[in-house]
């Protein structure tokens, strides 16, 4: 992990408590949703790519915090905890990850590819970098459009190596767009260190050559993280600046469910969960400062057990996409001479075995 | 109905449509304050300013996923990359992003997209500036891509394209910019997306085109009625969707079908026609189909050589006179 700066607890005094209440909650919430995909993911129930967002908990939730309704937000394929920070409820989005009609890409996405319109989450994406020009270009068009609003371009440390990301600050830049570049600096990229990959490994400089502001935040601290995408995402509503956030905090496990992380020190991941456990730290934060009690963070742990077994219950009980749907949504505009229902149900029948 | 050129007909239909609808916009290299690489833009920026006719850096990749992002929310970018080549620097953006967006988020979202690029080589731009890629965008389901190989189904595609809430290639050429047709100048019609046209009635013999390989093909047609030889050519205009049924059934009349396209042999566009008669029109064949396309070398830049390399009248009578005469031969540079 990254060294930041050791931050005193943050002062509690002029915080909302119902608001602080809830930061736990969507913390605990995403600790025990990705625990529980884990689960799931080993029961076969969920199939492809996985990657959760443990150790990631403050760091989505102080950014929810900050973000405003008529925000976007583009992500890349470590998005579980986003889109449920931002209001998605569970079930949905447990759903697309058993691949159900019910899921939030109606089962065409997977847990690389989340999505909810209603929600301004405009998406996961598992080609990394991919989205970076896409959340430039929604910021472009609230700026054509003389929209309020901010686009978070969400992405991981290994992102800023690759050229679309620089091609992105400088049009982003150029172009005066509301665009915040939200680095998750986990220390690597897959099995990558920072400093393998990154001849620059302050992230946060990255954007020194295209006159972007950078700042390096702990992410395990939610109120850190949510502070400084307020500012952040104040001045670049109101002046068009882009801003880099590089955003530090601890992956507890590997890269995906099935790494098995032989690229870390294990006494080093050991030590990470024990002294970078946001969630854990923000629980003592807040028994320290007598805000909550032990009841109410038992009272909270069995009401986020629940949710979440909910979830799961919910994707479990929810019916698969249909065949006949399969080229559903191919085009928006419809056009001759693409296969339809009847073209579906043929192929689908032979590729089955049933003709 | 007025005779203009090519380059007109989407200047022309450019500048229509920015007037139309305020969320139209142009992106792209060289298209404002240069008036256009291939003067396609010219006057443009004049007419509606630099917020609607955005000169971009050297960025594609950056570009095309710029206004993938600003047609996610509602704007509708009219990008023009320099020829098709530099679209591979933005491939991902098409191909993984651009083509995805709308089925993979379960329908949520549309990509209301044009991106406007010349295909093919002539004038001895030799290797990296003449190649031919639509069949890379039309072989991904999610683009739509177009092919106009005259003024007037330049302007109605042009129209289609951008009226379209789809991402959609449209695929231009240097060769055809200077090229001219009648297109009727007070008449809103729409060329549809996925629908082929017959171009010109014949008997003997299908060929198959689109493109600058269409003008080729109606110029062959011409000639080759002095012969005695009755050519009927289906001008294919898109790619994706494919008209397979206007291609069969002129096959179906005619028995014999040659395919010809300007990208490079071996798995290009021809071998999806040819195999597509093949499995729907096997019974009516008399002869074996055969397929013209670019010789397979990165083209060289020297004149005669470059010249030679790429399919061209000769070679489409040579194949013309081969499946007449039943020959199953097979083409001479398939190898």
């Amino acid at each position: 992990m990254v060294k930041v700066k050791e931050a005193a607890p943050s002062g509690l005094e002029h915080e909302n408590v119902e608001d602080l209440k809830h930061y736990y909650y969507q913390m605990l919430l995403i600790r025990r949703f990705e625990e529980r995909t884990s689960e799931m993911y080993v029961k076969a129930k969920i199939g492809g790519y996985c990657h959760l967002n443990l150790g990631e908990e403050a760091t989505i939730v102080g950014l929810m915090a900050a973000l405003k309704p008529e925000d976007y937000i583009y992500t890349n394929y470590r998005e579980h905890g986003y889109i449920i920070a931002r209001g998605v409820p569970p079930g949905p989005v447990m759903a697309e990850l058993f691949g159900k009609e019910t899921g939030v890409a109606r089962g065409r996405g997977g847990s690389m590819h989340l999505f909810s319109r209603e929600h301004n989450f405009m998406g996961g994406y598992a080609i990394v970098g991919g989205q970076v020009p896409l959340a430039v270009g929604a910021a472009y068009a609230l700026r054509y459009q003389g929209k309020p609003g901010v686009v978070v371009a969400q992405m991981g440390d290994g992102t800023t190596n690759i050229g679309a990301f620089y091609e992105s600050l400088n049009l982003a830049k150029l172009w005066r767009c509301p665009v915040l570049f939200f680095i998750i600096n986990n220390g690597y990229g897959m099995g990558t260190s920072v400093e393998m990959g990154s001849s620059e490994p302050d992230l946060w400089k990255k954007g020194a050559s295209f006159r972007v502001h950078g700042e390096r935040i702990d992410g395990t601290d939610v109120l850190a993280v949510r502070d400084a995408v307020r500012r952040l995402r104040e001045r670049a509503e109101s002046e068009g600046e882009p801003a880099i956030l590089d955003v530090v905090s601890f992956r507890f496990r590997g890269h995906s469910v099935i790494d098995a992380d032989r690229y870390r020190d294990p006494e080093k991941v050991r030590a990470g969960r024990e002294h970078h456990d946001p969630v854990r730290n923000f629980a003592t934060l807040l028994l320290d400062h007598e805000i909550v009690d032990e009841a109410w963070l038992n009272v909270t742990a069995e009401r986020v057990e629940r949710e979440v077994q909910q979830a799961i219950d919910f994707a479990n009980a929810s019916p698969d996409p249909r065949f006949e749907d399969l080229y559903e949504n191919m085009y928006a505009t419809p056009v001759p001479n693409t296969p339809g229902r009847e073209d579906a149900l043929r192929a689908v029948r032979i590729n089955r075995g049933e003709w | 109905m007025p005779i203009i050129t090519y380059r007109q007909a989407l200047n022309d239909t450019l500048g229509e449509e920015l007037a139309r609808d305020p969320n139209v916009l142009l992106m792209g290299e060289e298209i404002g304050v240069f008036q256009g690489s291939y003067r396609i833009t010219e006057g443009l920026l004049q007419e509606f300013g630099p917020k609607r006719v955005v000169d971009t850096p050297i960025a594609e990749e950056g570009f095309v996923g710029v206004a993938i992002g600003a047609a996610m929310l509602g704007l509708r970018p009219v990008v023009e990359i320099m020829t098709i080549n530099f679209i591979l620097v933005a491939i991902d953006q098409v191909v993984n992003h651009a083509s995805k967006i709308h089925y993979m988020f379960g329908g949520q979202v549309r990509v209301p997209l044009v991106i406007r690029t010349p295909s093919g080589g002539t004038g001895q731009l030799a290797a990296t500036h003449s190649q031919s890629f639509e069949n890379w965008f039309a072989y991904c389901p999610g683009l739509k891509v177009v092919a106009p190989a005259t003024p007037y189904d330049a302007r109605g595609l042009l129209r289609a394209a951008v009226r379209d809430d789809d991402p959609v290639i449209f695929i231009e050429s240097l060769a055809l910019y200077d090229t001219r047709g009648d297109v009727p100048d007070d008449d809103d019609y729409v060329v549809p997306i996925g629908v082929a046209e017959v171009k010109r009635r014949g008997e003997d013999v299908t060929v198959v085109a689109y493109s600058r390989m269409t003008a080729i093909a109606l110029q062959v047609a011409q000639r080759l009625e002095n012969e005695g030889i009755s050519v009927e050519v289906v001008d294919l205009r898109s790619l994706r969707p494919l008209d397979r049924p206007t291609i069969i059934e002129s096959v179906k009349k005619t028995g014999r079908a040659v395919v010809i396209a300007e990208d490079w042999y071996s798995y290009g566009v021809t071998a999806e026609i040819a195999a597509t008669i093949q499995e729907q029109a096997f019974d009516y064949l008399d002869a074996p189909v055969l397929r013209v396309a670019g010789l397979e070398v990165p083209l060289p830049y020297a004149k005669e050589l470059s010249a030679v390399s790429k399919p061209n009248a000769n070679s489409l009578i040579y194949a013309i006179h081969q499946v007449l005469a039943g020959s199953s031969r097979g083409a001479p540079w398939a190898k």
